[in-house]
């Protein structure tokens, strides 16, 4: 068997990275010790991939698209030409 | 006019006229952050007009190569904060949030067909659940969560529009992200228990 690197609880610290190893700002080390935890523990890793498509599904779930009378208005804001 | 004056016109007139068509480029941008950091279409358009009043009469303090996006979203949070919309003060008081993993496990929980793949998962929520759930998250969480997650702003990018340290960016949008899924659980599958 492997040795956890997450000590006694592995599966709460793994879930205290996610954020931040789906953000790519862990250290190297923890990225790591992440890596090595999610290969063995199918619980974390279907954790992570959900997080992984929700954050694709609140971008498009959230992005609405500008009205086109908006983008003439703005036009209209521009300083006129001499 | 001497030659000079009128080529030194000429000159800003032109600079005038790039830095207007390549801020009405990234107006769909713009927009799509608006959006979300107010609570309904008639404040968002409001807030880009004035957004692009406010950087068409400013535009000389706008520095050609800098990030233009991130300027005009600094005039339009500042704009927001302005109109009345109050600062919430200590965050920290906000409740205790779930863990990370509380919303798959809550739809996981509510799903009746037993499959629990990570997309199964995903398509229990809805666009509503997500707007409502947003909506709900406080200004100051949602203000990053919005320019980082569906603004695409780079942590330093928020931290500069919204003049707060990275740190703060950071910590807030961590925090943020597990309001919102709380809210996102209590939307798609009811209360938290």
């Amino acid at each position: 068997m492997t040795l956890d690197p997450f000590g006694p609880d592995p599966c709460e610290k793994c879930e205290e990275l996610m954020q931040p190893f789906l953000d790519r700002v862990l250290d190297e080390r923890e990225r790591l010790e992440a890596e090595q935890h999610l290969a063995q523990c199918g619980y974390c890793r279907r954790r992570y991939r959900f997080e992984e498509s929700l954050r694709v599904f609140v971008r498009s779930a959230a992005t609405e698209t500008m009205p086109p009378e908006l983008r003439r208005k703005l036009a209209a804001l521009r300083t006129p030409l001499d | 006019m001497s030659e000079t004056e009128a080529r030194k016109l000429a000159t800003e007139a032109r600079d005038r006229v790039r830095f207007e068509e390549e801020a009405l480029e990234l107006a769909d941008q713009v927009y799509r952050v608006a959006r979300r950091l107010v609570g309904t279409r008639d404040e968002a358009e409001d807030l880009v007009q004035e957004t692009y009043a406010r950087a068409f009469r400013s535009w000389r303090s706008y520095s050609p190569g800098t990030n233009l996006r991130a300027w005009l979203l600094r005039i339009l949070t500042n704009l927001n904060i302005d109109r009345g919309r109050r600062r919430q003060r200590a965050p920290d008081t906000q409740p205790l949030e779930e863990g990370d993993y509380y919303l798959y496990n809550r739809l996981e929980e509510a799903g009746r067909d037993g499959g629990s793949d990570q997309e199964a998962v995903v398509e229990r929520l809805s666009q509503d659940d997500v707007v409502a759930a947003l909506s709900t998250v406080p200004h100051d969480f949602r203000d990053v969560v919005v320019l980082v997650d569906i603004g695409d702003f780079s942590y330093a990018d928020a931290a500069q529009i919204l003049d707060i340290p990275v740190g703060t960016v950071m910590s807030r949008l961590h925090r943020g992200r597990r309001i919102l899924k709380r809210e996102l659980a209590a939307h798609a599958v009811g209360g938290a228990e």
